[in-house]
């Protein structure tokens, strides 16, 4: 027989997350009794994140920290940046070693210092086991020369969307899967007036992705993976011709585009194609039913190199070493990261944000809609952000400096010719990756 | 023969002062004291920053990680970037342009103001509205105002039937180029203009009635007495708008973040981009040093070229 005390109880029912939904306190409590990861008596957190983009996500996760801080009594102050302030503000804190206990940014952030990270590998662990393995993209955005320095809390897909009647009546039944059927797409939409449009200014999110989308698609990479610059190959110029032809069917002004401009013109019925997360299709849902109607998502098709090579945005958060409260910290990520938890918290984002451990239990925002199923994938399928090279400090100075957003824009502006564009890459890579 | 003893006069008893009471006493020491407080506060909020800015770029610090000396190396690097140097030129052509602009509008504006009119005071204020809005507020505006899509110069334009499409005013270099400035140019011209106003009221009108008695011409008052007499405050107008035109930075992050294709990037914003957001605070650093030379010289033109005439203290310039 055997037998049941009150902690194995305890511990069940977290583990099983039995008293997941319809009793947060309940499940946080019951949680904190069994986790592996005391708070610091009197411990206080400040967590510093992204500006949500759905607002109910950000209320189911101040319902979750309330949990926590009922359950453990640790408060967390939670302040919200928008994208682009994340890095700056959390490179000062690494810096100066004052600031926020938790960043939760974007990207390869905790890439440009990973000696002020505190170590995470036992909180990775502990996930893996209970719902991983971590996707390869996700492992690579929180490991830096193999140690867990930050853990990947989700993806966000950016995935194309379109417009199906425009679809259609360019000549597609189905959105096309390879890069050769995505450039007739395009140009039947420009022949019909209804044209795409990607960003091809500093659009943190969007640019950077699509772009490496194209390069990478076509069997070329700025680095391989002992970070040599390999930018200047026969497969860049076949991607920069390719993305040239694509810009050609564009809508104008792509070049001056920044990460909400496409959502504007998309909603307002001056674009017919582009790539973004679920936020348009949430947004048209709420406020023009008709255009969500006419509107999917695809995966993003699969170019010369055969497999796919989509870059989606990540969202790893990170503990500071200079923090006084670590296993606070610890806890937090974990209590964050419990099923139970997580599940309602990713359902709020209504598809915005997907797992990056391939075990979770299945999430209904899945299944409810089918044109959310697609940014399911987004961890499944997307590589990070070195391609081949392994995240770092240097690329995320990459992707902050447009490499290869830049090296498109000016060769599709005219500005240079292929070979001028990839020298500038290349020069810019060389800058970026030297050895000092 | 009498002698007579030569007896040393008993020493008079000075009052011994102590170093400290000569000290306190001293006039020297006493501008001494007084000077510390600012001293202190230039030497720790503005000589620390730009002495240890300059150190930065002779080093490879990331940000979180100390860094070690590597001579001119980011140096040679900026030297070989194309980058960097349309980054120079977009900052010469912005500062050259909206400087020479912000001049003659708001000088043209001060001329104005000073003029007696109905609701005086209520114009001048209204004048300066632009120098008031938080300029990120006035930089959001514009980007809405040259927006690809939505901007409302376009539509007016399509509604009257000037144009078929919408003017890529961001998209293209050169439009985006003089956007900016001309979003620069809006946002400076009250400072300008009001300060100029200012030195205006200054000018004795004494000085207009003799040269109007005198027979001269409106042309000949302005250029004779009224430019003569607002030098010294166009010097130091226009060393603070060149200042600030040069190091401007909020404007071009709100509307083109240097786009596109880096036609609008700046020294400042690319400092920005490469050090902060790159996390190369050596390279940043380097290319906010390269900035220096530009703006002492900035500063030299308007100061010496301006200031100090002989002919303001009665000589004859020579």
């Amino acid at each position: 027989m055997t037998a049941l005390d009150r902690r194995s109880l305890l511990a069940g029912a977290a583990a099983t997350g039995l008293a997941a939904g319809s009793d947060l306190l309940g499940f946080a409590k019951a949680w904190a009794q069994t986790t592996e990861w005391k708070p610091e008596p009197g411990a206080s957190l400040s967590l510093l994140r992204w500006k949500r983009f759905v607002p109910a996500e950000d209320e189911a996760f101040m319902k979750l920290v309330e949990a926590f801080t009922k359950a453990t009594g640790v408060k967390v102050t939670v302040t919200n940046e928008s994208f682009d302030d994340i890095q700056p503000k959390a490179s000062v804190a690494a810096n100066t070693g004052q600031g926020p206990d938790l960043v939760w940014g974007l990207f390869s952030f905790p890439a440009l210092f990973p000696d002020k990270c505190l170590p995470l590998e036992d909180v990775a662990e502990s996930l893996a086991k209970k719902y991983g393995p971590f996707f390869p993209s996700a492992e690579a955005y929180g490991k830096v020369k193999g140690k867990w320095i930050a853990i990947p809390v989700a993806f966000n897909g950016g995935y194309p969307n379109y417009r199906i009647s425009a679809m259609k009546k360019a000549g597609f039944d189905k959105f096309p899967t390879d890069t050769g059927g995505f450039l007739e797409l395009c140009r039947g939409l420009k022949k019909n007036n209804t044209p795409a449009g990607f960003a091809l200014g500093h659009a943190t999110g969007d640019g950077n992705t699509w772009c490496h989308w194209a390069l990478w698609s076509h069997g070329a990479n700025l680095v391989d993976a002992n970070e040599k610059i390999v930018i200047n190959s026969p497969e860049t110029a076949k991607a920069l011709e390719y993305v040239k032809n694509l810009y050609e069917t564009f809508v104008p002004g792509t070049v001056s585009w920044n990460d909400s401009s496409n959502n504007k013109a998309f909603l307002a019925g001056d674009l017919y194609l582009t790539n973004n997360g679920i936020s348009i299709y949430a947004a048209a849902k709420k406020d023009n039913p008709k255009l969500a109607e006419d509107m999917d998502h695809a995966v993003w098709p699969i170019g010369p190199v055969g497999k796919p090579t989509e870059f989606q945005l990540a969202f790893p958060i990170l503990a500071f070493k200079y923090s006084k409260a670590p296993n606070a910290c610890k806890a937090f990520i974990s209590f964050m990261m419990e099923a139970a938890n997580y599940g309602p918290w990713l359902e709020a984002a209504q598809g915005y944000l997907c797992e990056p451990l391939s075990n979770y239990p299945k999430n209904p925002i899945w299944t409810n809609d089918p044109k959310n199923a697609v940014f399911a994938e987004a961890g499944r399928r997307s590589l990070a952000a070195g391609g081949l090279a392994p995240v770092s400090e240097r690329i995320a100075a990459v992707l902050a400096d447009f490499v290869v957003v830049d090296m498109f824009a000016s060769h599709c502006t005219g500005r240079e010719d292929v070979k001028t564009a990839i020298k500038n890459a290349e020069r810019a890579a060389q800058r970026i990756f030297r050895n000092t | 023969m009498a002698h007579t003893a030569l007896t040393r006069p008993a020493p008079v008893a000075v009052p011994t002062r102590s170093a400290w009471t000569r000290l306190r006493a001293s006039r020297g020491w006493a501008g001494f004291w007084f000077m510390l407080p600012t001293a202190l506060i230039l030497g720790l909020f503005l000589a620390y920053p730009l002495l240890k800015g300059i150190w930065l770029s002779f080093t490879n610090t990331r940000i979180g990680r100390e860094g070690v000396f590597i001579g001119l190396e980011n140096y040679e690097w900026l030297w070989d970037d194309d980058v960097f140097w349309l980054s120079v030129f977009n900052t010469c052509l912005y500062t050259a342009v909206a400087s020479v602009v912000k001049f003659g509008v708001g000088l043209y504006l001060a001329l104005l103001l000073n003029k007696n009119m109905p609701f005086k005071s209520i114009i001048r204020s209204i004048v300066l509205i632009p120098f008031v809005v938080p300029t990120v507020l006035s930089a959001i505006a514009f980007w809405w105002i040259f927006d690809s899509q939505f901007s409302i110069i376009s539509w007016s334009l399509r509604h009257l039937g000037i144009i078929d499409g919408n003017i890529d005013f961001l998209g293209d270099p050169n439009t985006a180029r003089a956007c900016v400035i001309f979003a620069n140019i809006w946002r400076g011209v009250p400072f300008i203009a009001i300060t100029l106003l200012a030195g205006l009221q200054t000018v004795s009108p004494s000085l207009y009635e003799a040269a109007t008695l005198d027979g001269a011409s409106n042309w000949q008052i302005f250029s004779r007495i009224t430019l003569p007499l607002l030098t010294p405050i166009i010097a130091v107008v226009m060393t603070f708008s060149v200042l600030f035109t040069f190091t401007d930075f909020q404007l071009i992050w709100a509307m083109t973040r240097g786009g596109p294709v880096n036609a609008t990037h700046l020294m400042a914003t690319l400092s920005y981009q490469r050090g902060i957001l790159s996390g190369t605070l050596g390279e940043g650093a380097a290319i906010a040093t390269a900035m220096v030379p530009f703006l002492l010289a900035a500063i030299g033109i308007s100061w010496f070229g301006l200031q100090r005439r002989a002919w303001q203290s009665g000589e004859t310039d020579r």
